[in-house]
């Protein structure tokens, strides 16, 4: 098992599913020539050639609508939004078209699409390159949406992503890509549909995705330190949002924390929340806390930003909270 | 009306000068002529709901462009579609059946009016928001390419289309990536209620190629033989060079925008001027002029056509709703579900 950057990990998926499936291409803004603008796609061009790394205009509809179309057509596009906030520019493409085009055709056809978009925030790029709206595309009936927070998980959940028959939101984070860990070589596969126990504990419950995994995990390593035995749960399947995991640590734990890196209102704690409400309530010794970003647009200047975005403190703080520890 | 058109072809001649073909594409536009009014008739029996926009004026436009494809080319459409579907080869049961809303048809009652689909007929869809199905087409196209196989696409669309981004987008790609697309924009010269001249800059639509160097060609949308002859040229284009075009049809809808609109916004006197002008009526005309048919053959072929559309509402009345509990059937494919 090798250790990988993240967005190593995610090009080793991207190899190993072109080298095994013809019918798989790239496509995207500067993924080819310029290597990606996250250096995710890097190398790929050059060995598949232009034809399956399709470099594409500055124009979101178009990338987002070729590949549903080529999706409906036999083959597997794995779409490069640069970054999720520029993928507003093609929700019609994402919400009306890939969505619901199987549903409406009354199933005649089918969309095996890919689409990776990192969010986050933290590098000072103000209120149009920073947020997270994975939430966006959970609410949306016939979209899968996952958001990985490991290299490993990272590349198992690619590679079923590109497997998979129906569009899948593959949300990404600019904080991640280069953080490492073990990846298993060759064919490593990770369901989208199955959430996971990464850290495990008696005395609280935290749940959190993508990059506020790793905050996450953070979080607990220190609390330990005071005594409190946090469990972490990835909630990297968000659509269809696998809440088992979660119910049965809340059982064991009576309190729960989510953590998100966009906004909290309407978000994905709050959809967690109210299901361990209707799932677990007698369970609950306190009202589930949620954590987010500041309900504010990203703000650019560097101590802003900071207290804008959520960060172990804050979770260490709530957990305290949440058990009279502070 | 400025109609630009270059010279047929020798091969496209010959297949607009035989009885068969011609008889052939008059059944055809009656078929679509005769399944709209009775979809109206329907509609306002509420056998039919939503929304319902009729073809009943575009019959050369729709077939002259889709009869010259084959049935493993790709069609695009928008929710004024229930003509290409048919065109295309879905049997008028089956629309009518998805019309309204029955298991049996297209979409098994999923899409209604706006969402035909035949994947067998490679009939793409319709495609209710306006120019979002362009980019899609150019999805197509890029597989045709990617597979080296020899099918074009047709993306068919308004006007109205014509001044949002997505067409744009989409031209450009499609002659910067050379895709096998025939863009074909069914002028109709209202987007809704809007007139083409109050809603686009430049009203003739075929000009808005040349921004991307495209082939682009304008024609008499009420002949469906000047339809068909630069159909077939700009068809062996994508097919034989992989270049794609822009083919402005300047026609028009005898009925409102969709069934609930009052048609407050043009003239009678319009309206009556362009059915002078009928595509049905004039094809008829020049093949009884060719001694190709006889007035006692077309009241025959009325009669089938008729009897046809019939079959077509006793179908959709007949068959069942789909079944409550396939509420969820095909909202993902495979057995994920959410």
């Amino acid at each position: 098992m090798a250790v990988l950057a993240m967005r190593d990990a995610l090009n080793q998926a991207l190899r190993e599913e072109m080298k095994r499936d013809e019918s798989v291409f790239l496509l995207g803004e500067d993924i080819g020539l310029y290597d990606g603008s996250f250096k995710v796609t890097r190398g790929l061009m050059k060995e598949f050639g232009e034809k399956r790394v399709l470099d594409t205009p500055i124009a979101e509809e178009i990338i987002i609508g070729t590949a549903i179309g080529a999706a409906m057509s036999g083959l597997r596009p794995v779409a490069e939004m640069m970054t999720v906030n520029f993928i507003m520019v093609a929700m019609d493409q994402v919400v009306n078209a890939a969505a619901h085009i199987r549903y409406m055709f009354g199933g005649g056809t089918k969309v095996p699409l890919v689409i990776r978009t990192p969010g986050g925030g933290g590098h000072q790029l103000g209120a149009q390159h920073s947020h997270s709206h994975e939430n966006w595309f959970a609410h949306v009936p016939g979209l899968k949406v996952v958001a990985p927070g490991t290299p490993a998980d990272a590349k198992g959940m690619l590679k079923s992503a590109i497997r998979d028959d129906n569009p899948v939101m593959f949300i990404e984070n600019e904080g991640t890509y280069a953080v490492k860990g073990e990846v298993p070589d060759g064919e490593h596969l990770v369901p989208l549909d199955k959430n996971e126990v990464k850290r495990a504990g008696d005395d609280i419950t935290i749940c959190a995705h993508s990059r506020m995994l790793i905050v996450a995990m953070d979080a607990a390593t220190e609390l330990e330190k005071d005594g409190i035995s946090a469990e972490v749960v990835d909630m990297r399947a968000l659509r269809p949002l696998d809440m088992a995991p979660v119910v049965e640590s809340v059982k064991k734990t009576s309190r729960l924390i989510t953590v998100e890196e966009g906004w909290r209102s309407y978000g994905v704690g709050s959809e967690i929340a109210s299901r361990v409400y209707e799932e677990a309530f007698d369970y609950l010794d306190a009202p589930v806390a949620r954590i987010g970003a500041a309900e504010v647009p990203a703000p650019y200047n560097k101590r802003l930003e900071k207290i804008a975005f959520p960060g172990k403190a804050d979770v260490i703080v709530t957990a305290k909270a949440l058990l009279g520890k502070n | 009306m400025k109609v630009e058109q270059r010279p047929a072809d020798s091969k496209s001649k010959e297949a607009l000068t035989d009885k068969a073909s011609l008889l052939n594409l008059y059944r055809e536009m009656l078929l679509i002529r005769r399944f709209e009014e009775k979809t109206a008739e329907m509609y306002q029996l509420a056998k039919i709901g939503g929304f319902c926009h009729l073809n009943i004026g575009e019959e050369a436009t729709i077939v002259g462009t889709i009869s010259g494809l084959r049935q493993t080319d790709y069609v695009y459409s928008t929710y004024r579609e229930h003509g290409h579907a048919i065109a295309k080869g879905i049997d008028p049961k089956a629309v009518m059946a998805e019309l309204f809303g029955k298991e049996t048809g297209t979409s098994h009652g999923r899409g209604g009016s706006m969402h035909l689909f035949s994947a067998d007929r490679r009939f793409y869809g319709g495609y209710a928001i306006v120019g979002e199905a362009l980019p899609i087409a150019c999805g197509s196209g890029y597989a045709i390419n990617y597979k080296g196989t020899d099918e074009i696409v047709m993306s068919s669309f308004g006007d109205g289309a014509t001044n949002i981004g997505a067409f744009h987008e989409s031209l450009n790609v499609a002659k910067l990536w050379h895709l096998p697309i025939v863009f074909v924009c069914v002028n109709n010269l209202y987007g809704m209620g809007t007139a083409v001249n109050r809603a686009s800059a430049v009203t003739e639509i075929w000009k808005k190629a040349c921004a991307y160097d495209m082939t682009s060609e304008r024609v008499d949308g009420m002949d469906v033989l000047a339809v068909r002859r630069i159909t077939d040229q700009l068809v062996a284009q994508a097919r034989e060079k992989h270049e794609p075009s822009l083919l402005e049809c300047v026609t028009y809808r005898y009925r409102g925008h969709s069934m609930s609109d009052p048609d407050t916004y043009r003239g009678k006197d319009e309206i009556k001027e362009w059915q002078t002008r009928d595509p049905i009526l004039s094809l008829g005309e020049h093949m009884k002029k060719q001694k190709m048919l006889t007035d006692e053959e077309i009241e025959r072929i009325d009669e089938e056509i008729t009897a046809q559309v019939e079959d077509a509402v006793k179908f959709a009345e007949e068959s069942p709703d789909p079944d409550p509990k396939d509420l969820y059937r095909d909202v993902y494919a495979g057995e994920g579900a959410a």
